[in-house]
């Protein structure tokens, strides 16, 4: 059932068909049939950003946060470039976006002409895939095709790139619901013969951990609750990574916090000490294991991801099931069931009892302070008067985001929004943009801190036209706090150019763009003043002033293993527990 | 110079040792771009090319092969063919190596200048050879010589001191034994 319309129709055409009720974008010479095509519809809503790395994290924070694929649209040339930084992001953590780009017309590419640049060679390296359409009759098929490749599999960011007079043609429409690719088909079921071998693994394993992450997350939720649901089954620990936070619940039992650089005491000894790793959607990724050679030492691993690369890259396992992980977990509990397993209860108590001496330690604690607002007291303060709200929150780079990862609680998924992978300073304001968008209703949270704010504080702008209340909580310690941390502990204290010198009045700043400003020093009055916070009905940028040279422990040095990390009030040198090797680390 | 990668306790010394060499056989979609995405992935992540060639194999399904001679521990070469895997107008990744015995043929033209014994000497080597007089002048041959990569190797070393002028090879093609599609 063909219909003729514009390439630039074509584009918004199929966003709807898509299902697509949101685009975050900037308009610009090379994508302007498309704005127009856009002037005259109502079905498909755009949120003009005030930069693209603006539009690419804001529609990763509306995927993240939905599921569903994000789609941004920019001009050619300094628009896509802008755009480089999200896509990569993006790809990093495995975010579903369909990036739509304007590129100059046909006749003119190669060109150098005016707002030219080569952006699917730019793109190729940070793109799950990317498409330039040289004639309006593969613009349907490729429009399709990219929803179908950004969100399947292993989701990923994929650029289209459209010259405008592909935009200006007619041609024939067409939407081809299911479409199969062919050469591109992700397996979805794992090989039933490796999960019922995971299975007697499972059964026979004494010191048992699930070590769990973002796939589980970008399954969907019904991953999420068969691992609650597996997990009930074994009495299994649980940890996760950064990325796979509220897969399973923080008030879960067997929850034991996030794993890696600055994870708990217990879930990093708990993976030291194991004999079964179950690995489900993660991707042994240097921030987990710490010294290679020293991971996990003693420990069988099964390794369950979608994408086949991902097994035996960085991390030997002894079985690697490729599918996607809501299947196979959903295997694994039917199999668990129909064969009657039972873990090991007597190996099992043990083990947990193990654990619960780890716990004891403690290893979040810190001192409080009557003075000063304590960064981890401000976190958990936030967290005890959000949590019974429906809440999503964000983050920025540095410090203040594993404090946020390690204080605030997380019991579902899809309500945690962090830049993982790549570490993109800036991501939390605009991805809170995108966010709200899709959950007007819902309270929206950026844990910021002072210099990460200001690489999208422009999005302050957004926030304010679409009359966005999206709360910024900036935990200011008037330093790059996490660069100063690695100052301390490795060059000698020497704090060069990591302090945030010049800081704008945020309390002013809040006020210029249309939003409220709160500020705040007081341990005493911090809870009334995040309560004012949360009543304001609008944006408010929060000026939480915090003690300056808190340290984020615990954390595993560079180049040291899960048992040797440092904890908060250990009293030496650390500077001396890095040796060179580790220095050379990032 | 520092060798940062070898101070770097993340890489285990066990992936730089035993480097084996490896035919890999990819068969892609013959869309544009798809070359500079395998080859971009070997330069990206740091991966060896020894030799790929690349040509049309299938014109009316717009099938091309592409095959690369790469060296690397297992580890590293199975995650060059998962990483190969991921690029999307790719239909699938052969390793030869892994796969049994297979056929590898490269081909040169070789340029040869010299006059007397050594134009003579020249000539009764590639007799030997097999190799085809492509192009000649009274004082130059164009040999032409297809075979296996050693074989050509053994051929321009004779040649060499006789008046080697220069040489083009393309890169190895290759394909498994046996009645079945690799
Ligand atoms: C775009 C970008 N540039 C640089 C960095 C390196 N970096 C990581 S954390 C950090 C400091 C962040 O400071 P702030 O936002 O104040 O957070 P804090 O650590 O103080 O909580 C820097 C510069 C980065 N992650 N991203
Ligand atoms: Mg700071």
């Amino acid at each position: 059932m063909a219909k003729q319309m514009t390439g630039a129709e074509m584009v918004v055409q199929a966003l709807a068909d898509q299902g697509v009720d949101t685009v975050f974008g900037y308009p610009g010479g090379a994508v302007l049939p498309i704005y127009d095509a856009i002037f005259h519809q109502n079905y498909v809503k755009h949120v003009l950003v005030r930069h693209e790395q603006g539009a690419g994290h804001a529609a990763e924070g509306y995927a993240r946060s939905t599921g569903k694929v994000g789609v941004l649209l920019v001009t050619s040339g300094p628009g896509a470039t802008n755009a480089v930084t999200a896509l990569t992001d993006a790809l990093m953590d495995s975010i579903p976006l369909v990036c739509l780009t304007g590129q100059v017309p046909t006749h003119l590419i190669g060109s150098d002409a005016f707002q030219e640049c080569d952006t699917v060679g730019i793109t190729r390296h940070c793109t799950k895939h990317n498409y330039l359409v040289r004639s309006i009759e593969d613009l349907p098929r490729i429009l399709h095709e990219a929803f179908h490749v950004a969100r399947s599999g292993r989701p990923g960011p994929v650029v289209v790139d459209l010259p405008k007079d592909v935009q200006f043609a007619t041609g024939d429409y067409n939407f081809v619901k299911n479409i199969t690719h062919k050469t591109y088909q992700p397996k979805m079921k794992g090989d039933l013969d490796k999960i019922k071998q995971a299975v007697e693994m499972m059964a026979q394993a004494k010191r048992p951990v699930f070590y769990t992450g973002g796939g589980v997350i970008n399954s969907g939720k019904p991953a999420s609750d068969t691992l609650r649901e597996l997990a009930g089954l074994t009495g299994f620990p649980v940890t996760s990574t950064l990325m796979g936070l509220g897969a399973y619940p923080a008030n879960g039992k067997q929850w034991l916090g996030m794993l890696g650089m600055h994870g708990t005491y217990e879930a990093n000894l708990t993976m030291h000490g194991s004999d079964l790793i179950i690995c489900v959607g993660a991707r042994f990724d240097d921030r987990i294991t710490g010294r290679l050679d020293a991971f996990a030492p003693d420990a069988k691993k099964i390794h369950i991801d979608i994408d086949p690369s991902s097994i035996n890259k960085n991390v030997k396992v002894d079985l690697g099931i490729i599918g996607d992980c809501g299947h196979v977990l959903e295997d694994m509990v039917r199999l668990w069931r129909s064969e009657a397993r039972k873990s090991d209860a007597a190996a099992l108590s043990e083990w947990w009892k193990q654990i619960d001496i780890w716990r004891k330690r403690n290893s979040l604690a810190f001192r409080n302070s009557k003075n000063v607002i304590k960064p981890q007291h401000a976190v958990q303060r936030l967290y005890e008067l959000t949590k019974d709200r429906d809440t999503y929150i964000t983050t920025e780079v540095g410090q203040h985001q594993m404090w946020a990862a390690q204080h605030y609680h997380f019991n579902e998924p899809n309500r945690w929004m962090t830049s993982g992978g790549l570490g993109t300073m800036g991501y939390g304001l605009p991805a809170a943009i995108g966010t709200q968008m899709a959950h007007p209703q819902s309270l929206v949270i950026d844990i910021a801190g002072e210099a990460s704010i200001l690489m999208n504080i422009q999005e302050m702008s957004t926030a304010h036209q679409y009359r966005l209340p999206v709360k910024i909580f900036i935990l200011n310690n008037e330093y790059m706090g996490m660069v100063r941390q690695w100052q301390e502990l490795l060059h000698g204290g020497r704090y060069s150019e990591s302090y945030s010198a010049s800081l704008p009045d945020f309390v002013k700043l809040a006020d210029a763009y249309g939003a409220k400003g709160i500020r705040c020093d007081d341990p005493a009055k911090l809870d009334d003043a995040i309560m004012e916070m949360i009543n304001h009905p609008g944006a408010v940028i929060f000026d939480c002033l915090v003690d300056k040279e808190e340290n984020c422990f615990p954390m595993i040095p560079s180049g040291k293993a899960h048992n040797e990390m440092i904890l908060a009030d250990v009293d030496q040198d650390i500077g001396a527990v890095i040796d060179e090797k580790g220095k050379m680390l990032v | 110079m520092t060798d940062i990668a070898s101070l770097s306790p993340y890489s285990s010394a066990t992936v730089r040792s035993n480097a084996e060499r490896h035919t890999l056989s990819v068969l892609v979609d013959n869309e544009p771009g798809v070359l500079a995405r395998v080859v971009g992935l070997f330069s990206g992540r740091g991966y060896n090319i020894e030799s790929l060639t690349v040509a049309e194999v299938a014109h009316a399904e717009h099938w091309s092969r592409i095959t690369i001679v790469t060296t690397g521990s297992p580890e590293a070469i199975e995650q060059i063919s998962h990483q190969l895997e991921r690029i999307v107008p790719i239909h699938k990744v052969t390793d030869l190596t892994l796969h049994g015995r297979s056929i590898e043929r490269d081909l040169a033209l070789i340029k040869v200048a010299g006059k007397g014994e050594n134009r003579i000497e020249a000539q009764r080597l590639a007799q030997a050879f097999n190799a085809k007089i492509v192009d000649t002048t009274l004082e130059s041959f164009i040999f032409e010589l297809s075979g296996k990569p050693e074989k050509i190797d053994d051929f321009v070393e004779l040649v060499r001191p006789l008046g080697l002028v220069e040489l083009a090879r393309t890169g190895i093609a290759a394909l498994s034994r046996g009645p079945v599609a690799s």
